[in-house]
């Protein structure tokens, strides 16, 4: 609904200060991210023109390759993980009637509200090989005799990221799903019942297919997040051991800020950025055809 | 028989949820525990679960840690204020205009305020520090704000615009005929039923722009203007390799309990606008 019919350019006044604002702070650095990736760009020598060059040394870097690798890993690791255990507790709390469901609902929702950095120092404690929680449990549980250092090998790193990230991440996921499967008429499922239909019949033929948007929307969530992992890698490995947990936006963090080489940095971001553009595209495109 | 029966898997299903929830919250719980002990007992190996006496020094030490929790805690309050207040003002602006008005290229303008939301802004971090350094505002809260600003606006203004969208035109017209001009109409009729869409926004901007990392770190090289993640982070990556594990989690437990308390006050707010501004984008 329109107030005025009538198109004027005076009519976008409301909108320009939201535009011109995102113009300035997002727009223009975007724009300065193609020109800088063309120079050598250090923060306090000035910069010289390098033309190409700096794309053609991303082909030959060693640990861009390896972070590449690593960051892919990390994805197909955690994104079935936390997708799998967010359908089933979604569909656990999607109970009404039951009591306290919405106690247990916001308890599974709490660490979404804490940030990924606070919930990684939260988890270094619980992991940490002296004074964990983690190790104490097990020992006491005699699973294990002495103290395992979670975060000393690639391997176990990987999974002890993956771990914290799932427990600070899934009750989005899980909110996300929810509000699919609310969307989802009662009556399908009774008239289901009454055709004789298990409820497991019902989860496969009705509640899956009809959930299909809603699974695309929360898997494109999860992996666009698990590929920009910073924050958790910075914060509990550190890229160790050897460098083997750096992820890409870590790589381009040092670059461009440890080792200053903003043109670089820029190259890189550039890159990834029309890499991941590029699959959130391929994304909708597959989940549009297969809607038609 | 029967009633007993069900009677039973009832319990049976509560206690199935209650451990679940209790693997949601127990790591919040410990690090609180902890945090309650004498300092050495923070750091003791094997851990301890109860402290052996509640005591405040860890809190204390944190108070006095580099230029002093308080200093770090009003700088991410102040970044996340101005985060909320300048996010709000826009969104509601731009959301208002979309919803309503007709303009040239206002399908292109709508594209690029969504544009911030499809392109990860950690990919461009490094011309926009570049940028920001050459405005002199970095090492500047207000600076960090504006950075916040932009991450919040697309959802911000998706989320005004579907609101005002909702909001019957009916009620406009007949303010108009008392003779309400546009600004006047927009203050005292628009803003009061869009309140709730504000509060969404104004409430995720606010945890968001708190809880923010990675453009803390880059943005600010003043310790005095570290924010509260980017203080803590430090403590772990201490000077001397070792660290005061209670310390840290009195940091910790200051850093989510304004998240904490505003996300449990607005929950269903807050977990309205989580969705509408990722499935609608």
């Amino acid at each position: 609904m329109l107030i005025a019919n009538r198109s004027r350019i005076a009519n976008s006044i409301y909108v320009l200060p939201a535009v011109l604002f995102v113009v300035f702070f997002f727009i223009v650095p975007l724009c300065m991210c193609v020109y800088m990736s063309l120079f050598n760009w250090t923060m306090f020598q000035g910069h010289r023109f390098l033309g190409l060059r700096n794309y053609f040394s991303l082909l030959t870097d060693a640990q861009l390759r390896k972070s590449l690798e690593f960051t892919l890993l990390y994805t197909v690791f955690i994104t079935p993980v936390i997708f799998v255990a967010a359908f089933v507790l979604a569909l656990m709390v999607n109970r009404r009637g039951m009591l306290l469901i919405g106690l247990y609902r916001t308890m599974y929702f709490l660490p979404v509200v804490i940030g990924l950095g606070t919930s990684s120092l939260i988890w270094i404690w619980l992991l940490d090989d002296r004074v964990g929680a983690m190790n104490a449990i097990l020992i006491s549980l005699k699973m294990i005799r002495d103290p395992v250092i979670w975060l000393g090998h690639t391997g176990l790193s990987l999974v002890s990221v993956a771990v914290s990230v799932l427990w600070k991440t899934v009750g989005f996921s899980m909110i996300l799903i929810l509000g699919g499967l609310q969307s989802i008429s009662g009556e399908l499922y009774e008239s289901a019942k009454m055709d004789g239909c298990s409820s497991f019949t019902s989860l496969r033929r009705i509640t899956i297919p009809l959930m299909r948007r809603t699974f695309a929307i929360t898997l494109l969530l999860s992996v666009i997040g698990s590929l920009l992992a910073f924050d958790q890698f910075y914060i509990m490995t550190g890229g160790r051991p050897a460098n083997s947990t750096i992820t890409v936006v870590y790589w381009i963090y040092l670059n461009s800020f440890q080792k200053f080489h903003l043109g670089y940095g820029s190259a890189m971001s550039l890159v990834y950025l029309v890499a991941l553009l590029g699959f959130c595209i391929l994304q909708f495109r597959t989940f549009k055809y297969q809607e038609d | 028989m029967r009633k007993r029966k069900a009677a039973l898997r009832e319990s049976g299903m509560h206690l199935i949820f209650l451990l679940i929830a209790l693997a949601f919250v127990f790591p919040f719980l410990w690090s609180a525990v902890n945090s309650l002990k004498p300092a050495a007992e923070a750091s003791a190996s094997p851990p301890t679960f109860l402290p052996s006496v509640v005591s405040f020094q860890n809190f204390a030490k944190m108070g006095s840690y580099g230029a002093g929790l308080g200093v770090y805690f009003f700088n991410s309050l102040v970044a996340a204020s101005m985060t909320m207040i300048m996010s709000v003002f826009l969104s509601v602006t731009a959301g208002y205009g979309f919803a309503r008005f007709r303009f040239p290229f206002k399908n292109a303008m709508f594209l690029v305020i969504i544009l911030t939301m499809v392109l990860p802004f950690q990919t461009i971090i490094t011309p926009l520090f570049f940028f920001m350094n050459w405005l002199g505002l970095t090492n500047s809260l207000f600076g960090l704000a504006l950075v916040y600003t932009v991450l919040q606006v697309a959802f911000g203004t998706l989320i005004m615009r579907n609101t005002f969208s909702s909001i019957p035109l009916e009620i406009e017209e007949a303010a108009r005929i008392d003779g309400c001009n546009s600004a006047a109409l927009m203050l005292k009729v628009m803003m009061p039923l869009a309140t709730p869409g504000m509060i969404t926004v104004g409430i995720i901007a606010f945890i968001n722009s708190w809880n923010e990392f990675l453009a803390s770190l880059i943005f600010m090289s003043k310790e005095s203007l570290f924010t509260l993640p980017v203080m803590l982070s430090n403590i772990r990556t201490g000077p001397y390799g070792s660290i005061d594990w209670g310390e840290l989690q009195a940091g910790l437990i200051v850093a989510t309990i304004p998240c904490m308390v505003l996300f449990l006050v607005l929950q269903r707010r807050y977990i309205s606008g989580l969705t509408s501004g990722s499935v609608k984008g």
